[in-house]
């Protein structure tokens, strides 16, 4: 039977989900009435007074980055001869210092939204794939494998990358050139060149996010709600019909959560995008082309042989890679924010 | 192939339940479709002279798709026909994703087992050329088990507590802000958390290069990781479960420990390794604040330290041959080493959760 | 339960991996004597080397000498039992800025230190400011991936202008008339360069400009500041996608081009012969070059235009940086001892088979001098 195949739905399955009246949905959880006062509330506030004040530590060491951050990179925005935003050269260690950000900003925009497009929908049908349709023995084994690949370091990917994905990618980069090149975005200029491309780098940091996406979004779908999904069936549905209508729509939000982390380690892989990149400052939207860079693998290449004004120029840079990742967050927030009914707590 | 397998429609009572009103495609077909389709892509390929395997691979997969799909929307329907083709689509995700995984790992493995043995893991790259072979990743070994560890045993309690605060007691501002930042805190990269950590600690407060160091700034990128997974876990704890315990008079701290935290436990853990795999495999803070080592130092907090992914950068950045056999035997160890801690948290966490789950 | 068991099963493995690992992490050595080759035994006697004080001595910088380095690490640790010398190969840069914060005792340096890191330096050498000390040159190799051709022989204009984008293909004129019987293909050429900054882009482009000036524009720099090409990360990176790709060329120390078996160019510099790259012909190019440091201070000059025989002019000078006065007392011993060693007849012998030429002796008679007065 379907539901014996998964565990043994005990102590979830005795309060059915939907028990509760909406409106108690709705209301924040209050501790009823305490009967022995003292102990209760000693135990409370301690508890609840930790917890705040983790989260005030959070914040604390937020404010100190981001103060930080944007200390060292005033000065050195200030003393920048060229345009920040709209210079394509890095050259900061130059006397007079001349460096933007508009190649590097683009491309690690350009390399995260083809490892989002890419990982992010293979990476939810892996997630339902294990969480729903494998075959129970596959499951588990399946699980452990994915974890194993999240474990794997960035530089390793990286070694695969340059050794192993760059020469297979070639027919790839020529086929896409051959069929698609009115696009626009994939017409190359030189196909028989290695494609040490941000398409090839999208390609790597998307089989990179791929674990870390699936095991959240797997969890995520294995917390639907089992009278959810029965109801479903009941009344009749198929095996997508039920995903469609229980199990996507409950774990909206935390596959959005999922794809931030992701995208939070696709904007910042270093080791990665370094190896496997041929980095130059020409500004394109031609990706199959080598050249491009990423603000992370920038400064990578370039701390070792900064100067300390050139390492603050370095550091503005990471504000700007911060800026945009809160840019990204806050229209990620905005979508959950509209989903919000489908979470089982209140909050 | 995937195909083959894929017999779970036909077992039991399952969503799709064969009603006797409707046609059914035999059982073979989507193994017949999956057979024909690369036998035609085999030939198109072979045909059309086709280079890449990889266009073998996409035309087979298209076909297989295609085909299976029409036949069960001319046979059993279009919902019939629809989830087929999700479950269709989803065994391609899958083989998709697990075909470069498993070219990876098996690299990975095929190239780090050449000189992976017990001189290997017991020996330090102290006094060794490194243009020659010997030498062993035991320093390394050292320095990332007590960084992880330090890194870990600070920000998993932070980070759990934090996830607690916004799921069971944030309410207005504060709570908002919180979640904002912690979202924002996952897109940190990490050379700049090392550069906060290394102007802080080494720079500012004058302290020298150590674990410890290394530590604080790993710490910084599991934090929101935790944070963020554990917040998604609580969230999905039904609030049923709150409110029977509440109602029962246990006070509001004890229902978040016995009963919500142990429901969640699985995801919990599950996130928790994330982050401890996410910091394992850094080397940009370690570069700047542990600082690298051929030697052994058993002390985190005094001298310099090396780490494994730090060591997989030098080797690979020695550019020979012996040096690339230690950086792949090292990336093997490391990946080993994750995956038992893995193991354990997993059981760890099977073992103490009342009710399982579906996990 | 099924579910309950297979819990336990991943506990027990997962513990007895963990446990397994802790056991064997006790047990750790750092004595790697019995190993490795036959060649990696101690090349001198102890008797050339005085130790200073033990304990850990931190240096940092350039990766171009880390070879060298590790070589002179290990003798000397082979003769000072108690010593463990860490050199940290993080890039010149990085090391200077290590150095002039008072984290390391020395650094490593592709390129002497400018004024204003001088100035940065006396805040830690106290009453003093840092110096160059030049221990170790290293042929630049230009290394290629064409198959079928062999003998490749390349000039100053020629190279500059493979390397801006100006010669496109093999078979092209400039490159026919330098290699008349070679049976060039029309493959394109596709040259590499360092995508991070380095001593050796910088010695490299210095060259191009001094020796090709009409044809070369850019400014000698760290950087890159050519465009087109294709770039990667490190000499490692460079050295590896030269190997891997046909029609690739690219510039790296000759240490890479011997490990990754990688056929080397040989420069036409107006000599008799086309020099091809050696320690022996990079020693003979640092004899030419001058000594423009004052006082304790020996940063040189190479002469990227010499056309002396065997004289193979794209060669690297890499300095050691330490206080003339002021260094750390707790350092300073080993510091001398180190260095010392470093510059002996001894030491200078011991790195010539890994790729690095020894300095000249008068410039390196002239450290040897220098080091006994660091104070």
């Amino acid at each position: 039977m379907e539901i014996s195949r998964s565990a043994p739905t005990q102590a979830k399955a005795v309060v059915p989900p939907e028990s509760g009246p909406p409106n108690l949905r709705q209301t924040p959880v209050e501790p009823p009435a305490p009967q022995n006062k003292g102990k209760v509330r000693l135990g409370d506030r301690l508890f609840s007074g930790a917890s705040r004040g983790s989260g005030i530590l959070l914040l604390v060491i937020m404010a100190a980055i981001a103060a930080f951050l944007t200390y060292r990179a005033v000065g050195a925005i200030a003393d920048d001869h060229g345009n920040f935003l709209t210079t394509k050269e890095w050259n900061a260690n130059a006397t007079p210092p001349v460096f933007g950000i508009a190649v590097l900003a683009t491309g690690t925009v350009i390399s995260a939204v083809i490892a989002m497009v890419i990982a992010v929908p293979i990476a939810v049908g892996v997630a339902l794939f294990i969480s729903h349709y494998a075959p129970r023995k596959l499951a588990q084994p399946l699980a452990y494998l994915v974890d194993l690949l999240a474990a794997v370091p960035s530089i390793v990917y990286g070694l695969w990358g340059a050794l192993f994905l760059v020469p297979h990618l070639q027919g790839t980069t020529q086929w896409l050139d051959s069929f698609f090149a009115w696009t626009y975005v994939f017409d190359a200029s030189q196909p028989e060149v290695t494609p040490r491309s941000l398409f090839t780098v999208g390609i790597l940091l998307a089989i990179m996010i791929l674990p870390i996406v699936t095991n959240v979004s797997r969890e995520v779908f294995l917390q639907v709600p089992r009278m959810h999904e029965e109801a479903a069936l009941a009344l009749g549905a198929t095996r997508w019909e039920v995903i469609r209508i229980s199990v996507l729509p409950f774990g909206r939000s935390g596959v959005i959560s999922a794809s931030m982390l992701g995208l939070g380690r696709a904007l910042g892989e270093t080791m990665a995008v370094a190896t496997v990149l041929s980095p130059s400052a020409i500004l394109s939207l031609h990706i199959l082309d080598p050249g491009g860079g990423t603000i992370a693998q920038n400064i990578a290449s370039g701390f070792g042989e900064a100067s300390p004004f050139g390492r603050d120029a370095l550091i503005a840079s990471g504000l700007v890679l911060f800026v945009i990742t809160l840019v990204v967050n806050g229209a990620a927030r905005l979508i959950i924010a509209r989903r919000k009914e489908y979470s089982g707590a209140n909050a | 192939m995937s195909a083959v397998t894929d017999k779970t429609p036909q077992g039991g009572i399952h969503p799709s339940a064969p009603s006797l009103k409707h046609a059914r495609l035999p059982k073979w077909a989507p193994a017949a479709t999956a057979v024909g389709a690369i036998a035609v892509a085999v030939g198109i390929g072979m045909g059309a002279e086709l280079s890449s395997k990889i266009q073998w691979g996409l035309i087979a997969v298209l076909l297989f798709v295609g085909t299976l799909h029409v036949l069960s929307s001319k046979v059993e329907g279009t919902r019939q026909a629809k989830d087929r083709l999700a479950t269709s689509l989803l065994w391609v995700c899958f083989i998709l994703a697990v075909i470069p995984l498993f070219s990876l790992i098996e690299y990975t493995i095929a190239k780090g087992l050449k000189v992976l043995d017990a001189a290997f893991l017991s020996h330090s790259m102290n006094g060794v050329i490194t243009t020659e072979t010997g030498g062993g990743i035991y320093h390394s070994l050292i320095g990332t088990l007590e960084q992880v560890g330090i890194a870990t045993a600070m920000a998993a309690p932070i980070g759990l507590l934090t996830a607690i605060y916004l799921v069971e007691y944030g309410r207005g501002k504060l709570a908002k802000t919180v979640t904002f930042f912690v979202d924002v805190m996952t897109g940190v990269p990490s050379i700049v958390a090392g550069l906060f950590i290394l102007s802080f600690w080494i720079i500012y407060l004058d302290f020298n290069f150590s674990g410890f160091a290394g530590a604080m700034a790993l710490a910084i990128l599991m934090m929101p990781v935790v944070v963020r997974s554990t917040e998604e876990m609580l969230k999905l704890v039904p609030n049923e479960l709150r409110e029977a315990s509440l109602a029962l008079g246990v006070p509001k701290w004890l229902t978040i420990l016995r009963v919500v935290l142990p429901t969640a436990i699985g995801g919990i853990v599950t996130g928790v390794m994330l982050a401890i795999a996410r910091i394992t495999g850094e080397t940009a803070p370690v570069l700047l604040l542990v600082y690298g080592s051929t030697a052994i130092n058993n002390n985190p907090f005094d001298g310099p330290q090396d780490s494994l992914p730090l060591y997989v950068f030098q080797q690979w950045k020695n550019g020979n041959e012996p040096s690339y056999d230690r950086a792949w035997a090292a990336a093997l160890v490391l990946i080993a080493l994750v995956m038992a801690f893995n193991l354990l948290a997993r059981g760890i966490a099977r073992w103490k959760a009342p009710s399982g789950g579906r996990g | 339960m099924k579910l309950q068991r297979s819990g336990r099963k991943a506990l027990a493995l997962g513990a007895v991996a963990v446990v397994s690992s802790l056991t064997l992490a006790a047990c750790g050595s750092d004595d790697n004597s019995g190993k490795g080759d036959s060649s990696s035994a101690p090349t001198t006697k102890a008797s050339d080397i005085k130790c200073g004080d033990k304990g850990q001595l931190l240096g940092a910088g350039s990766t171009a000498q880390k070879n060298a380095i590790d070589q002179w690490v290990k003798d000397y640790q082979a003769a000072c039992a108690g010593t463990t010398i860490n050199y940290q190969p993080n890039g010149s840069g990085a090391g200077i800025q290590n150095f002039v914060q008072g984290k390391v005792a020395f650094a490593g340096s592709d390129a002497a230190l400018k004024p204003e890191e001088v100035t940065a330096s006396k805040k830690v050498c106290k009453g003093g400011q840092g110096i160059n000390l030049p221990m170790v040159a290293g042929p630049v190799a230009i290394g290629y991936n064409l198959e079928g051709v062999d003998n490749l022989v390349l000039d100053a204009d020629t190279l500059a202008k493979i390397f801006d984008s100006k010669i496109k293909k093999w078979d092209d004129a400039a490159i026919k008339k330098l290699n008349p019987d070679a049976k060039l293909p029309s493959t394109p050429i596709q040259a590499f360069h360092r995508s991070d900054e380095s001593g050796t882009t910088k010695n490299f482009t210095q060259y191009l400009g001094k020796a090709a000036p009409n044809d070369w524009k850019y400014e000698a720099d760290k950087k890159w500041l050519a465009k087109g090409g294709q770039s990667a990360d490190g000499s490692a990176g460079v050295a590896s996608q030269v190997k891997q790709v046909n029609g690739a060329i690219g510039y790296f120390e000759i240490s890479y081009a011997d490990a990754n078996q990688i056929k080397t160019a040989k420069l036409n510099t107006g000599a008799a012969e086309p020099i091809t790259v050696s320690v022996d012909a990079a020693s003979k190019a640092v004899a030419a070059s001058k000594i423009v440091g004052t006082g304790n201070d020996l940063a040189l000059d190479v002469d990227f235009t010499t056309k002396a025989e065997g004289a193979y002019p794209i060669t690297l000078v890499t300095y050691e940086i330490v206080c003339d006065k002021g260094n750390d007392p707790k350092s300073l011993k080993s510091v001398q001892a180190f260095l010392g060693y470093t510059a002996s007849e001894a030491g200078q012998k011991a790195i010539s088979d890994k790729g690095y030429a020894p300095i000249p002796t008068e410039i390196i008679e002239k450290v040897r001098k220098v080091i006994p007065t660091l104070s």
